[in-house]
């Protein structure tokens, strides 16, 4: 038996991978879409990994540090270190801002939206790997730069008010933002961070100068001592714990939250703050996206099936009259309909891998996704084929006859 | 064989229902042989289409009696489930325009129907070769519809009517879009393959052209019949 919708197909063959191609590059847009949402999950993944933390210990009544703005005093890191099942402690701080650096070939300032992390080299926070250059090693101006800043090494990237001199080159470290992290020595970010400019220092010297309570002329010293304490900055957005082996996070962590009114979170609860909240809008944005592109493709092919079957319903009446059965017009209108979905299908899985690495951010196509999002589209062919079935079906084999 | 081929009684045919009710057929009475080739010839608007219909088993008679090959398979209703089996193996189709299906090549138009009938793919595309041969256009097996010319398509659309052997042919104005001589040249053919696969045609016609070819001539004027011995004229 000769196959009618493939020879259709073959007989207006442009007409149908023209439009597989159009159907095709809508398909690749919703993969990139459900590859936006998979990359934003897996950056928040990544972040928490490569954190390299098992605590979160953040301000109290708050989801900080990444999901909202938490500030501890950078002493607890000290004293969290002396309690039983924590192994390691670090003061990190978080800062998403402007870097900027001048390229040398040709003099013009380019600017970079970074993820400023200040960590204490030796302790957690720390980048695990470099892919180039080396750790830190000087306690101030010295940078780790992301490999999707485009910082080189040796390159000179202004924050704030100080340049810094990058040392080594990280990879996949980026915020749940998508923004590519610049790692500096704590002291420094901190200044960046908590720190007022010059004409504010000055002013806040002035303001404290001209306090009778801090300037007495018998307490020789104090507004010194005063002044020195406003311009140094004791705070950090968060403790990373490193747990001792064998530890319980869900116990250390409640422990924690007792002693010092302080909130700590464990992995897995962190995780459910990055996904559940943090990204739950852009997902559900995302989902959004899905679902019109999914309906919008939909509508396409039945129109297209459709369109191309009204074209038919001559030749559906002949077929009809000449004793074609409902089964053998239904499945050429059918087999169309999926032809179509296997040429948008291919062409979309094509230009989503093509077109992915040049979005900037993180777009992660998984073959779940690709699989799952094939049978989606077989499935909204077949669906959008019912309205032309239909059609064919209810001509009349006597419209053949004049 | 003494039976004929198609035999029809008083059959009717109203459109509609009430008022606005069309009796299209009045009482029609036909009885065509095996390898007869007869004209039904009308003025529009007479039935002609319709009564075709009705032969065709494309729609339903209102009443009164249809017998093919011997079998009845309408009396006051069908006496047969499967109509498009029935359509399909003993009951060929002839178009006023060829009605080819375009996106076959001109083999595969005429096997199409075997095919649809269980045979094999090489049974059906030999048979449609020999069919096409033996309508001279066997040299344009391979060609698409679109590559041929309106005589050419016609004599294809002969070739499918005839791809299933069927005892029965209806021609609906065959030779109306061509000219004089492709006309006869069609009603040639269809002379001849009455004769080769003992088939009973009906051609419906108002081509003064070809109507003196026919041995036997139906005339239906507003929904009746009458019977009348034709020219006969070789062509
Ligand atoms: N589907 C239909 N519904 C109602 N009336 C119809 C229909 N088909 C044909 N008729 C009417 O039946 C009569 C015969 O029509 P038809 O068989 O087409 O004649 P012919 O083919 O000889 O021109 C005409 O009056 C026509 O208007
Ligand atoms: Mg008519």
């Amino acid at each position: 038996m000769i196959n009618l919708a493939g020879r259709d197909i073959l007989h207006g063959w442009g007409k149908f991978v023209f439009t597989g191609i159009g159907l095709g590059l809508l398909i690749g847009v919703t993969l990139t879409m459900a590859g936006v949402y998979r990359g934003m999950v897996d950056d928040a993944n990544v972040m928490i990994d490569n954190s390299g933390a098992d605590l979160w210990v953040v301000q109290q009544d708050t989801l900080g540090p990444y999901a909202e703005p938490s500030s501890v005093r950078d002493d607890v890191a000290r004293d969290l270190l002396g309690r039983s099942g924590i192994l390691d402690a670090g003061n990190v701080t978080y800062l998403t801002m402007q870097a900027s650096a001048v390229k040398q070939a040709t003099g013009q300032r380019r600017e970079v939206r970074v993820m400023l992390v200040g960590f204490e080299p030796g302790k957690p926070g720390e980048p695990a790997y470099l892919v180039a250059g080396r750790p830190i090693v000087r306690s101030h101006y010295e940078a780790l730069a992301d490999l999707k800043t485009g910082f080189a090494l040796g390159e000179k990237v202004r924050l704030r008010r100080h340049d810094y001199t990058v040392v080594g080159l990280t990879q996949r470290m980026v915020s749940s933002g998508g923004d590519p992290m610049i790692f500096i020595p704590l002291q420094d970010a901190q200044e960046v961070q908590f720190l007022k400019d010059n004409d504010a220092l000055i002013n806040e010297r002035a303001r404290t100068a001209s306090n009778p309570a801090f300037n007495r002329p018998n307490v020789p010293g104090l507004l010194e001592a005063v002044q020195a304490s406003q311009t140094t900055s004791h705070f950090v957005n968060t403790v990373l714990v490193r747990l001792a082996p064998g530890a319980d996070a869900e116990e250390v962590a409640g422990e924690i939250r007792r002693w010092k009114h302080l909130q700590a979170y464990t992995r897995a609860q962190m995780e459910e703050i990055l996904i559940a909240r943090l990204i739950a809008t852009s997902s559900k944005q995302i989902f959004m996206f899905l679902v019109i592109l999914a309906i919008v493709s939909a509508a396409i092919v039945a129109f297209i099936i459709y369109t191309m079957t009204l074209n038919k319903m001559r030749e559906i009446a002949v077929l009809k009259l000449i004793g074609a059965t409902n089964q053998t017009i239904s499945s050429m209108i059918l087999q169309q309909a999926l032809g179509l979905g296997l040429i948008g299908f291919m062409v979309g899985k094509l230009s989503a891998t093509l077109w992915a690495p040049l979005f900037p951010k993180y777009i992660l196509l998984l073959p779940e996704d690709a699989i799952s999002g094939f049978f989606l589209v077989m499935l909204m062919c077949a669906l959008a084929s019912i309205f032309a079935i239909r059609a064919a079906l209810r001509v009349d084999p006597a419209n053949a006859i004049g | 064989m003494n039976m004929p081929a198609i035999h029809i009684e008083n059959l009717t045919k109203r459109y509609g229902e009430g008022d606005t009710a069309v009796d299209a057929l009045k009482g029609v009475d036909m009885t065509i042989w095996p390898g007869e080739v007869v004209g039904l010839v009308g003025p529009s608007g007479s039935g002609k289409s319709t009564l075709l219909k009705c032969l065709g088993a494309v729609i339903e008679p209102s009443s009164g009696r249809m017998t093919l090959g011997g079998q009845t398979i309408f009396d006051a209703a069908w006496k047969i489930d499967d109509l498009r089996t029935l359509r399909r193996d003993r009951i060929g189709f002839i178009f006023q325009a060829p009605y080819l299906i375009p996106f076959l090549d001109v083999t595969d138009n005429v096997a199409l129907l075997p095919m649809l009938a269980g045979m094999p793919d090489a049974a059906s595309r030999s048979r449609a070769l020999e069919l096409l041969n033996a309508l001279d256009v066997g040299h344009r097996a391979k060609a698409a519809v679109a590559q041929l010319s309106g005589g050419e398509q016609q004599r294809v659309s002969i070739a499918r009517a005839l791809a299933n052997h069927p005892p029965v042919i209806l021609a609906d104005e065959p030779t109306a879009p061509l000219d004089s001589e492709r006309a006869l040249n069609v009603v040639r053919m269809l002379n001849q393959m009455a004769q080769q696969y003992q088939t009973a045609i009906i051609v419906v016609t108002h081509d003064e052209k070809i109507i003196p070819t026919f041995k036997r001539i139906y005339h239906i004027r507003d929904g009746r019949t009458y019977e009348e011995a034709g020219e006969g004229r070789e062509v």
